[in-house]
C-alpha cells in the first residue's frame, strides 16, 4: 500500500482547518494537489531515481501534522548557535513549519526586499505570491502534490529589480516537538530582474531522541541577469527524515549556485531541478555528504538546458563510513533549443569502511551536436599511497585518515563564495571527520545540553 | 664507536604472494653511510619499502633489529618516531592537504609519543623557517598542498626538510637522486651531509654512482635477486659504474 493514503485523507477529513490556518493564494492548488497525488503513487524503492531511497518507508510512520496551527514552543535561541562567525546574517528561523523573523527583523531588510512568512505574505501579496507559488515546482510530482496539499505556512523571499543585497539572508529550519511530527516547509524565493543575494539554510533538530520528517519544497525563480547563491547545511539527528526538492528556473543571463551540505542526518533525499529557460545562463551545483553510522543521503540533480549559450558545473563529493548508504543520480539534459551548451558533472566518492554503500547514476542526455559535456563518478577508498607516506612521517594512522578525508573535501568547500562560511564548513567539517558531532557539540545540539544544564549557555 | 643500529637478518618478503627479498643479511652502525646499488627489479625498492612498514608488502622469514627494537613489529608510524626515515623514490602529492598542516601533524604527533606537549605556534614556524634553509627550500611551499606541483627537484628536496625535521636516526634515500639536475642533486646532497652526525646513519639507495660523488659511502653493496650478493668499499662502486652489471649478474647467476 502506497503511504500517500493516510495523507490524502488527513486532508479530505480536515480541507477547511488547513485552509483556514493558511491563505487564499496557497489554498488554491490544494484541491488540485489532492487529485494529483491520488492520480500519482509515491515513487517505489527501485525506480528510476529511486533506486536507493524508499519513500514510502519514509511517510509511512504516523507522524502529526500541525494542521490546526497550534503554538508549538521551539527554544529560538538556540538558533543563534548557527550563527556563522563573521557574518551577520538576516535571520529568519522555521520552526518546525512556522516561520518567526528574529527581532527586528523587517526594519532591518534594504527597500523593497521581503523576507517573511509564506502565509503573511500571501495574505499581504496576494497577487506576487499567486503568479509565483508553484510555478516551477510541478504538481505531476507526487512528492510535490503532497507538499502543496499540506502547506500551510514557510518562507517567502522577494529581492526586487536590481536591489543588490550586501547582507546575506539566512534561515534556520528547526524541528522541535514532543512528538513525531512532519512539517510541510515551503520556500518561495523571486529574485527579480538583476538582483542578487545570498541564502544561508540551515536545517537543525532540536530532540535528538524523536522523530521527524520534512517534506520541503523550494522554488526559485531567477529573473533576468539575476543572482543568487543558496546555501544549505544539514545538521539534523539519525531519527530525522528529510524529503527536500529545489525548483529553480532561470531566465537569461541569471547567475545560480546551490551548495549543500549534509553533514548529520537520519535518511535524507535532496532533489534539485534546475531548468534554464534563457541564454547565457550559469549554474552551479555543489554537494558534500559525510555520512556514517546508519545514515543514508540520496542527491539527484536534473539539470535541463533549454536555451542556447548556457554554462553548468556540479561537483559532488561524499565520504561514506560506517553503515551508510548514500546515492546520487546527476541527470544533464540538453535539448534541441540548447546549442552551445557547456555542461559538467563530478562525482567522487570515498568509501571509508567495508559496509558503506555508493551508488551513482550520471546521466547525459543531449539533443544537439553543438554542445561541451562531460560526466565522471568515481568510488573508491582513500589513498594508499599518500596514507603510507603520512605514516612514515609520523602521523598516526587514524589522523591520517581524517586529513585525507577532510583534504577530499577541500575542492567542494572552496565553491562558497562566502569567506565567512567557508571557514566555518572548514571548521564544520574537521570536527566531524574528527568523530566530534558537530552539530550536537558545537551548533545546536548544545541546546540538549542546555536543558540538562541551563546555566551553561 | 660500532655501535649497532640496524640489524637486518635472512629478510624475506613480498607482494601479492610473490617473493622479491630472498633472504636480506644487513647491518649499519652509527655514523655510517651505506649504499645499495644494484639493477633495475633486484628489489631495493622493495627493501626500503619493507623497512618502513608498507602494509602492501608481506614479511614471511627473518628478523629486523633497529636499536634494540623489533622493527617489524612497529607501526609505519611508530618507526618514524623511533628514528627511520624513508625518502621517497616518488614522493606522493596530497591535494588539500597543506605543507604547514602536514608537518604540523608530523612534528606533534612524534612529541605526543614521547609525552611531549605539541610546539607553540611561534616555535613550529621557527623549527621550519631553521629546517627549510638547510635545503634551500621556499617559503611558498609552505601553504601549497604536500607535493602538489613541486618541481621535481622541490619534491626531493622536500623529502629532505622533512629529514631535517624528524632528525631520524637512520635515513633511508630512495633514489634520490632521480629526477634530479646536477643543482638541485648537489643542494639535497648537501642537505644530506649537514644532517649527517656521528650518531644516525644514512642508506643511500641509488642506480647510479652519480650520487655517491657527493654522498660518501662506507659501504657500498650490490643487491640482485632479493639478496645482497656483493658488499666492498666506495671503490666497488666506481667499478660498477665502469663494467655496468652484467660482469656480477653472470658470476651469482652462474652459482645459482
Amino acid at each position: 500500500m502506497n503511504s500517500k493514503h493516510q495523507y490524502i485523507d488527513l486532508y479530505r477529513t480536515n480541507a477547511e482547518a488547513i485552509d483556514s490556518g493558511s491563505a487564499p493564494a496557497l489554498n488554491r492548488l490544494r484541491p488540485q494537489a489532492a487529485a494529483a497525488l491520488e492520480a500519482t503513487d509515491f515513487p517505489v524503492r527501485g525506480a528510476e531515481g529511486y533506486e536507493r531511497t524508499d519513500v514510502n518507508a519514509m511517510f509511512g510512520p504516523d507522524y502529526g501534522v500541525n494542521i490546526h496551527r497550534l503554538d508549538i514552543p521551539a527554544d529560538i535561541a538556540a538558533s543563534w548557535r548557527c550563527d556563522v562567525p563573521n557574518m551577520s546574517t538576516l535571520l529568519g528561523v522555521v520552526a518546525n513549519d512556522a516561520f518567526i523573523p528574529s527581532a527586528s527583523l523587517e526594519s532591518r531588510l534594504p527597500e523593497g526586499v521581503i523576507f517573511t512568512s509564506l502565509r503573511r505574505a500571501a495574505l499581504e501579496y496576494p497577487e506576487l505570491v499567486a503568479n509565483a507559488y508553484g510555478s516551477t515546482a510541478p504538481l505531476t510530482d507526487s512528492m510535490v502534490a503532497l507538499n502543496t496539499m499540506l502547506a500551510q505556512d514557510g518562507v517567502f523571499i522577494r529581492i526586487p529589480r536590481g536591489c543588490r543585497m550586501s547582507r546575506p539572508l539566512q534561515l534556520v529550519n528547526i524541528f522541535s516537538a514532543p512528538t513525531p511530527m512532519l512539517a510541510p516547509r515551503r520556500v518561495l524565493v523571486v529574485m527579480e530582474e538583476g538582483s542578487e543575494a545570498q541564502l544561508l539554510v540551515c536545517d537543525h533538530t532540536q530532540d535528538c531522541n524523536r522523530s521527524y520528517l520534512s517534506s520541503e519544497v523550494v522554488e526559485i525563480i531567477m529573473g533576468e541577469n539575476a543572482r543568487l547563491d543558496y546555501y544549505c547545511i544539514e545538521e539534523s539527528s539519525a531519527m530525522t527524515s528529510r524529503h527536500s526538492q529545489l525548483f529553480a528556473r532561470q531566465e537569461s543571463g541569471s547567475v545560480l549556485m546551490v551548495n549543500s551540505s549534509t553533514l548529520t542526518a537520519g535518511n535524507t533525499r535532496n532533489d534539485f531541478t534546475v531548468t534554464v529557460n534563457g541564454k547565457g545562463c550559469d549554474t552551479r551545483l555543489s554537494g558534500m555528504v559525510i555520512a556514517s553510522d546508519g545514515m543514508h543521503v540520496d542527491n539527484s540533480v536534473n539539470m535541463l538546458h533549454l536555451a542556447p549559450k548556457c554554462h553548468s558545473d556540479q561537483l559532488f563529493k561524499y565520504v561514506a563510513g560506517g553503515k551508510a548508504s548514500c546515492a546520487f543520480q546527476g541527470r544533464i539534459l540538453v535539448s534541441e533549443e540548447a546549442p552551445f551548451t557547456d555542461a559538467y558533472q563530478t562525482c567522487r566518492s570515498v568509501l571509508a569502511s567495508p559496509e558503506a554503500r555508493m551508488h551513482a547514476k550520471p546521466q547525459l542526455e543531449i539533443y544537439n551536436d553543438e554542445v561541451k559535456c562531460s560526466h565522471g563518478a568515481t568510488t573508491g577508498q582513500l589513498d594508499a599511497d599518500a596514507l603510507f607516506y603520512m605514516r612514515t612521517r609520523g602521523i598516526p594512522e587514524a589522523e591520517a585518515r581524517t586529513m585525507l578525508m577532510q583534504a577530499f573535501m577541500a575542492d567542494v568547500i572552496e565553491t562558497v563564495r562566502m569567506d565567512g562560511l567557508r571557514d566555518r564548513l572548514r571548521h564544520l567539517v574537521e570536527k566531524r571527520f574528527a568523530g566530534k558531532d558537530a552539530s550536537c557539540s558545537e551548533c545546536h545540539a548544545s541546546c540538549r545540553e542546555r536543558h540538562t544544564d541551563p546555566n551553561n549557555d | 664507536m660500532n655501535e649497532l643500529l640496524l640489524k637486518v637478518e635472512n629478510l624475506h618478503a613480498g607482494i601479492d604472494g610473490k617473493e622479491i627479498l630472498k633472504g636480506i643479511n644487513l647491518t649499519v652502525n652509527r655514523g655510517e653511510v651505506h649504499a645499495i646499488m644494484g639493477p633495475n627489479g633486484s628489489g631495493k625498492s622493495t627493501l626500503s619499502g619493507v623497512l618502513a612498514g608498507n602494509p602492501a608488502y608481506t614479511v614471511t622469514e627473518g628478523t629486523v633489529d633497529f636499536h634494540g627494537l623489533n622493527l617489524l613489529d612497529l607501526l609505519p608510524e611508530d618507526r618514524s618516531h623511533e628514528g627511520l626515515f624513508l625518502s621517497f623514490q616518488y614522493p606522493v602529492e596530497i591535494p588539500g592537504v597543506s605543507m604547514v598542516n602536514f608537518m604540523r601533524a608530523a612534528v606533534n604527533a612524534k612529541r605526543k609519543y614521547f609525552n611531549e606537549e605539541p610546539l607553540s605556534a611561534t616555535e613550529f614556524l621557527k623549527l621550519m623557517r631553521q629546517k627549510r634553509a638547510i635545503v634551500e627550500l621556499d617559503n611558498k611551499l609552505a601553504s601549497r598542498s604536500v607535493n602538489e606541483g613541486f618541481s621535481g627537484g622541490e619534491k626531493k628536496r622536500n623529502e629532505i626538510f622533512q629529514m631535517a625535521v624528524l632528525e631520524p636516526q637512520l635515513s633511508i634515500l630512495d633514489e634520490t637522486d632521480s629526477g634530479l639536475d646536477i643543482d638541485a642533486l648537489r643542494i639535497v646532497a648537501g642537505g644530506v651531509n649537514k644532517l649527517k652526525t656521528e650518531r644516525n646513519a644514512t642508506i643511500v639507495i641509488t642506480h647510479y654512482q652519480r650520487l655517491l660523488d657527493y654522498i660518501k659511502p662506507d659501504f657500498v653493496h650490490v643487491l640482485y635477486k632479493g639478496r645482497i650478493v656483493r658488499t666492498g668499499g666506495p671503490e666497488l662502486a666506481l667499478e660498477l659504474e665502469e663494467r655496468g652489471y652484467d660482469w656480477i649478474k653472470e658470476e651469482v647467476d652462474r652459482q645459482l
